[in-house]
């Protein structure tokens, strides 16, 4: 009681140096991605037709593409569209996953096999391939990619929020809340739900990175977002058959996504360990 | 003194489905609580106490046992109603606390809050309920109230933690409150605590109390009525002083000759010889033959009779001679 929990767990961050490292990481991407207007010199659609595919100079510090338009600009701008991806993808994810997994878990008996049956489903098929799938269907955009990708990862998140679910309704104070009164509802969400919170950011900041990768992904195959929108994955799609004039135009988006990435993964693996000390030793 | 009757057990039989067939936990168990009176269970581990408590909230954990028999609550049959009808009963009028304390509180809220999220289940404001949580808190003796509703579980004793449950409990002020084993994690002084706080309770607010335990001394210190259990059959029922005096069930006689007591100076404490047997599939015959020093041959073969020896006083057994059975 001596210690406020805030200094406290700002002196575990700092003895855990994963966490730190890439929860900087992240801050820096999402300071960009706030202050873009501020940072980036020029606007991200903005062509200059006399410097096209202009090397890294003091004007254009990551040098221009084919369009003339300034790589760094581009970059700074398609940090936001990185974090819309990570944001309104793992919450599409988490919410879907957390409310199947608590039914699953929760209710047990034929809902559960149903519902662990089609997650199971969704995890046997391979994951881009079912992703194309649905984007095939839903149409070309950064949305139906988002979609696609969360359809994709959901059972991830529904698998751990299951078992965590059917370990805790066991426990004594759940039935203290049943005799109590309170509803199936409430059970689930104000009893169980509360006591998976550490599980689930540590599943979030794990499947983050991924999340992020997938969709570039998507846009790199044509399929998610479309011209001209900043986005790092058709970034590099688009000029790949530059990369022998300037290579630069390739590695600037490529670097800035492993940098984003990468930065997440770490924050998650240093969150796993300040969260779940069990899992450490794996 | 007329008394009314809140809870009436009749008949009462759960079986739980097992491997190669049902295993009766409890088998026709009938008894009636009064209004302010305290209805204590007593039996040894399994006989079936527990089953009883959990099956009138229709808390049994799975779905593979088969409860019969009525569960009548004032005029109502609980074991009709539907799950959504037997909420607005569990909690508002039948109140029930567990065996483990430590366990029994959601250790990501203060205490306070989960006392008065029951509060909310009533409509009341926020700010009353509130205020009400530290009245309760008071009225279960707990020291420095307004401190420990902001406390979590972790942070208190385990005493603490039952008071918290009992709190909890009362607050939606239920007519029947269930305590099964409720001091049975916490040593002998806490216990007497906790058990002067629920009879007090139940002088003031003439709550009802049915209370499990397999502690006969305790039994002694609160108890109005005492009903005996063996192997999922009630073998005895009376008020506290009919059992003690005049305990008329073999099984009754030989666990009273069992207790501890100042004055017996001599030798090691008597037992009851065997183990309690596992009762599958409704075997005719008295459940105690087995262990018992007057068993017959009859006793093995047909259920034994229940004697009425006075309104209260009731024992199932072939044995006649009350007399004799006298110590």
């Amino acid at each position: 009681m001596s210690k406020s929990p805030i200094k406290e767990f700002f002196r575990t961050c700092y003895k855990n140096k994963n966490f730190l490292i890439g929860f900087l990481m992240v801050a820096s991407v999402v300071f960009i991605a706030l202050f873009a207007n501020q940072i980036a010199p020029y606007a991200y659609d903005d062509a200059h037709p006399q410097d096209i595919l202009v090397k890294p100079c003091r004007q254009y510090i990551f040098g221009t593409d084919n369009m003339g338009r300034d790589l760094f600009s581009r970059i700074v701008y398609g940090s936001r569209i990185a974090l819309k991806v990570a944001l309104v993808g793992a919450g599409l994810q988490l919410v879907v996953g957390t409310v199947i997994g608590l039914i699953c878990g929760y209710f047990g008996g034929k809902i559960d096999r149903a519902l662990t049956f089609i997650a199971d489903l969704t995890y046997a098929i391979p994951g881009m391939v079912m992703a194309l799938a649905v984007v095939t269907v839903l149409g070309s955009s950064l949305m139906n990619a988002i979609i696609a990708i969360a359809i994709v990862n959901w059972a991830a998140y529904a698998r751990v929020v299951r078992a965590k679910a059917m370990s805790i309704k066991n426990q004594a104070f759940i039935e203290t809340g049943i005799s109590f009164g309170e509803s199936a509802f409430a059970i689930m969400f104000r009893y169980i739900l509360p006591n998976i919170i550490p599980v689930l950011i540590v599943t979030v900041s794990m499947q983050l990175p991924g999340t992020i990768m997938s969709t570039t992904t998507l846009s790199f195959l044509g399929v998610g977002s479309q011209a001209p929108s900043p986005d790092w994955g058709l970034m590099v799609s688009e000029s790949i058959n530059y990369i022998s004039r300037g290579p630069w135009v390739c590695i600037f988006p490529g670097l800035a996504l492993v940098y984003t990435v990468f930065g997440f993964n770490i924050m998650g693996e240093g969150l796993r360990d300040l969260l779940d000390p069990k899992m450490k030793s794996q | 003194m007329e008394k009314e009757e809140l809870l009436q057990i009749r008949n009462l039989s759960v079986d739980y489905k097992v491997k190669g067939g049902y295993l009766s936990a409890v088998h026709g168990v009938s008894f009636e609580i009064c209004k302010g009176e305290i209805f204590a269970i007593v039996g040894e581990s399994g006989c079936g106490k527990s089953t009883i408590a959990h099956s009138i909230l229709r808390l049994l954990p799975d779905h593979n046992e088969k409860i019969s028999g009525e569960i009548n609550f004032q005029g109502q049959n609980l074991n009709e109603l539907s799950e959504k009808e037997l909420e607005s009963v569990r909690g508002h009028k039948i109140g029930m606390i567990f065996q483990n304390p430590l366990e029994s509180l959601n250790p990501v809220y203060t205490t306070g809050k989960q006392v008065q999220e029951g509060l909310l289940l009533d409509n009341i404001p926020k700010q009353e309920a509130w205020n009400r949580v530290v009245d309760l808190f008071k009225d279960v003796q707990m020291p420095d109230a307004e401190r420990r509703a902001r406390s979590f579980p972790h942070e208190l004793s385990g005493g603490m933690r039952q008071r918290v449950m009992i709190a909890m409990m009362l607050g939606r002020n239920p007519d029947l409150l269930i305590a099964d084993e409720p001091t049975t994690a916490l040593d002998v002084t806490v216990e007497a605590q906790i058990l002067r706080i629920i009879k007090q309770l139940r002088d003031e607010r003439n709550m009802a109390v049915m209370l499990i335990t397999h502690n006969f001394g305790l039994v002694a210190e609160v108890a109005d009525m005492v009903g005996v259990m063996y192997a999922g059959e009630m073998v005895e029922t009376g008020t506290v002083y009919e059992i003690f005096d005049h305990p008329s069930h073999p099984y009754t006689m030989q666990l009273m000759k069992a207790l501890p007591r100042i004055t017996k100076k001599e030798g090691r404490l008597e037992t009851i010889r065997g183990a309690v047997p596992k009762m599958m599939n409704h075997q005719k015959g008295c459940r105690f033959a087995n262990r018992c020093i007057y068993a017959t041959e009859k006793c093995w073969s047909e259920n034994p009779p229940v004697h009425q020896l006075s309104e209260t006083h009731s024992f199932a057994c072939f044995r006649e001679e009350v007399s004799t059975c006298r110590k």
